[in-house]
């Protein structure tokens, strides 16, 4: 009789650890027999708020314990889904709140909402109740949400550029707001598009480095150079004193923008600057427009082209030196202080000025002319040792066919 | 002495001769006699390795006066020495050329004793002082990579004395020793640097003049065909002058050769190469590929060869038994070709000796080849 105490007690527990332990997520029970592989329920697992531990009922409310769909709906606190429209709230309940973010991901900003609203998608969202404008899940997905860190996340830096053009780069899709739709297209051909898309160099900026993310917006005439300015500071800073600088404000000129585009930046070339051809300066200027403008670009263009040449034959001469074996690793260090020089000259044509210019490119073409001559002199040291070779080599040989001749001598006795 | 009949240089002849019985010495070595045969060639192998120690030791001397130990100062002397000293590149390549032309040679010299059985009594110590020898060589090689503290070295050197390690029972301990701690440091350049300037100078001279006496002693060995021939029947030429002038005349070929080389080639060709590179980064990612000297690339080889483990014991160390196990009876020889002596021939000793030819030259190209 205990034995068949026991055996009831043993059984009852292990059915109430069955079901205690088991799993009590009945959302996912159901979705995942209903949906496809590659259904929500399925791509939750991914989810960030999934490996934060959050389940269904936080978004969606209601009781997962429930077997029943209609009980379910029926329940406390249920939320169900929410329309377009109700998105952004919906997820500013949590995201918004400092308090509750701090318990899950303190480092995580909570002004989304406020920025969101600030943006040109959320005041349309909000304002006009345009349901075609992006929303929270529009860029971050629904059931597949990652940070921006996560190669798979749809606001990873190399995937944004794709996200974004989802609804920038769809014409049909876009008609109605009279804005381009070749951005993308633009984007993957520039040096930023090609850095981070084809060489996947993360230091590149995609759409929300110059649009910003929840605050989306076009940067304007005004603020085209801070954005720019933010990783390029020296040319930012050089421009800002520059004669340009105030032309462009009277001018309601872009600053940036103005000479090298936008969307479809393309990597700076020196002939971009200078009085004839490709040069951008001849957009504004005229030989005949009374300033020194042209004469200035030229006088600029010369300087840089100079150095260029300098480095080029520098590179060339040590190449030869390498070649030949010689120890160069003074002069390979040098060469790449005259790599630094035209990169800085390059960065001080921002300033428009020649006194900024001409000084640097001076100082690199000196230390090219200084490889010259090193090089120069370790190619004759080559050819020296070349003819101190052939001196030394005839002078053993010549001792040697002695020697043979006296043993010959001697041998034949 | 026909060239001396008069004049400052016959009087100061005369004063040595005096002094040091000079005369009574050509005298013996003009009574030495060096067999002619067939084989007659591989008599000059021990001259040229001589010869090239004799500029080891020169050069070794000249880049002692510039070459600083130390892991902050060793790098940048070595550079200084090929950048900026006169002829310190030339110094720096024909050490270094002669360093591996010199252990060719001895392997060269090694083998052919072997396979003339020139080891036989009553030349046994020759044997055991020359064997001796090239395992100076092999050190002097292995400490003086180490020396310019370059990338490459400095890799090779961990690698090289981490092997070291798995000898049982005084592996750790040697590794240690050698190391001058658990890692390859700037310690460990003082010890090379000793080692290689010092120790090794010291045991080589003492070993080299043991083994140079006993050459003199005992004459140039006989081939074993000659056994049982009456005197007439064999061929001879006199130690001096006839057989010196020749060695003169074969060191002054190694020389041109050793200047073509240091020179057309001073950073050294193809897998026998010493470019000073990047100096040595301890926190730096191995190179891709880490060589130790073409000598020692068989043995390299061979153990990374060996499984993981063999019944019990790690398949390493089970390697450097297997290799202790055969350098040893390749030391033995003398003791074990026991018929040698009595000018019976030996499938079985020329069966060893040609595989560990095969062995070695098998290893080294399967060495070279994968990676």
């Amino acid at each position: 009789m205990i034995k068949i105490k026991f055996t009831l007690i043993f059984i009852g527990l292990l059915l109430f650890s069955i079901n205690g332990f088991g799993s009590d997520n009945n959302c996912l029970n159901c979705h995942l027999d209903w949906e496809s592989e590659e259904g929500s329920a399925a791509k939750y697992a991914r989810d960030i708020h999934s490996q934060k531990g959050l389940g269904c009922t936080e978004c969606h409310g209601g009781d997962p314990s429930l077997d029943d769909m209609d009980d379910v709906r029926n329940s406390k606190g249920y939320r169900g889904v929410p329309n377009h429209l109700e998105v952004p709230d919906f997820c500013a309940r949590c995201h918004a709140d400092a308090a509750y973010m701090h318990e899950h991901n303190p480092s995580l900003p909570v002004d989304q909402l406020a920025k969101y609203k600030t943006s040109v998608h959320g005041q349309r969202l909000f304002a006009r109740k345009d349901k075609k404008v992006a929303n929270c899940i529009s860029c971050h997905s629904v059931h597949e949400i990652g940070t921006g860190q996560m190669p798979y996340s749809s606001t990873h830096p190399t995937n944004l550029p794709a996200t974004c053009g989802e609804c920038h780069a769809d014409k049909e899709y876009m008609a109605e707001y009279d804005i381009p739709t070749d951005q993308l297209e633009k984007y993957r051909s520039s040096v930023h598009g090609q850095a981070l898309l084809q060489r996947g160099d993360l230091g590149a900026p995609a759409c929300n480095d110059c649009h910003g993310n929840h605050g989306a917006a076009p940067p304007g005439v005004a603020s085209l150079a801070a954005v720019c300015g933010v990783c390029h500071a020296l040319e930012a800073e050089l421009f800002a004193i520059s004669p340009h600088a105030e032309a462009y404000r009277e001018n309601d000129f872009p600053m940036c923008e103005t000479c090298h585009s936008n969307h479809d930046i393309i990597k700076p070339y020196d002939e971009m600057i200078g009085a004839v051809g490709s040069a951008v300066c001849t957009n504004c200027h005229s030989a005949d427009d009374g300033t020194i403008g042209l004469s200035t670009a030229d006088s600029i263009l010369v300087s840089i082209n100079n150095l260029v040449q300098a480095h080029a034959q520098a590179k060339r001469r040590l190449n030869e030196a390498i070649y030949k074996g010689m120890m160069t690793t003074d002069e390979e260090f040098l060469l790449k202080e005259v790599d630094q020089t035209l990169i800085q000259a390059r960065t001080l044509v921002h300033s428009f000025n020649m006194d900024s210019v001409a000084p640097k490119a001076r100082a690199g073409i000196a230390k090219a002319d200084t490889i010259i001559a090193n090089a120069a002199g370790l190619i004759n040291e080559y050819y020296f040792r070349r003819k101190g070779l052939g001196v030394a080599t005839l002078i053993i040989t010549f001792l040697a066919i002695m020697l043979y001749r006296k043993i010959r001598k001697i041998e034949s006795r | 002495m026909d060239g001396f009949q008069s004049g400052p240089i016959k009087n100061s002849y005369k004063w040595l001769d005096e002094r040091l019985k000079i005369n009574a010495l050509i005298e013996y070595m003009g009574s030495k006699e060096v067999p002619r045969h067939s084989h007659s060639i591989f008599y000059y192998l021990g001259g040229i390795t001589l010869f090239l120690f004799i500029v080891q030791v020169i050069t070794g001397i000249l880049l002692l006066m510039y070459y600083r130990p130390g892991a902050d100062s060793a790098y940048e002397s070595v550079k200084f020495i090929v950048s900026e000293v006169s002829f310190g590149w030339l110094i720096r390549s024909i050490h270094s050329w002669s360093a591996n032309l010199m252990i060719l040679a001895a392997f060269f010299h090694m083998f052919t004793v072997f396979f003339t059985r020139a080891y036989r009594k009553p030349r046994e110590l020759t044997w055991y002082t020359g064997m001796g020898l090239l395992a100076l060589s092999m050190t002097f090689g292995f400490s003086g990579y180490l020396l310019p503290w370059n990338e490459l070295a400095f890799f090779a050197t961990r690698v090289g004395t981490g092997m070291a390690g798995a000898i049982p029972v005084i592996g750790d301990f040697l590794m240690v020793i050698m190391r001058g701690g658990e890692e390859v440091t700037g310690a460990t350049i003082g010890r090379f640097f000793g080692l290689h300037v010092a120790i090794l100078p010291l045991l080589t001279t003492g070993l080299l003049t043991m083994h140079l006496i006993f050459v003199q002693r005992q004459g140039m060995s006989e081939p074993m065909h000659w056994a049982g021939k009456k005197r007439e029947e064999k061929k001879f030429m006199k130690f001096f002058p006839n057989f010196l002038y020749r060695d003169a005349l074969v060191w002054l070929v190694a020389l041109n050769i050793l200047a073509l080389l240091a020179v057309i080639f001073p950073d050294g060709i193809s897998v026998i190469h010493w470019p000073l590179g990047e100096k040595a980064d301890p926190f730096a990612p191995p190179p891709p590929v880490i060589r130790p000297e073409w000598y020692f690339m068989f043995a390299f080889q061979a153990l990374k060869m060996f499984p993981p483990h063999i019944w019990f014991i790690e398949g390493e160390l089970f390697g450097i038994i297997i290799f202790g196990f055969g350098g040893l009876i390749w030391m033995l020889i003398p003791l074990l070709d026991r018929g040698a002596s009595e000018n019976k021939p030996s499938k079985l000793v020329m069966t060893f000796g040609a595989f560990v030819i095969l062995f070695i030259v098998v290893m080294t190209i399967v060495g070279y080849l994968v990676e």
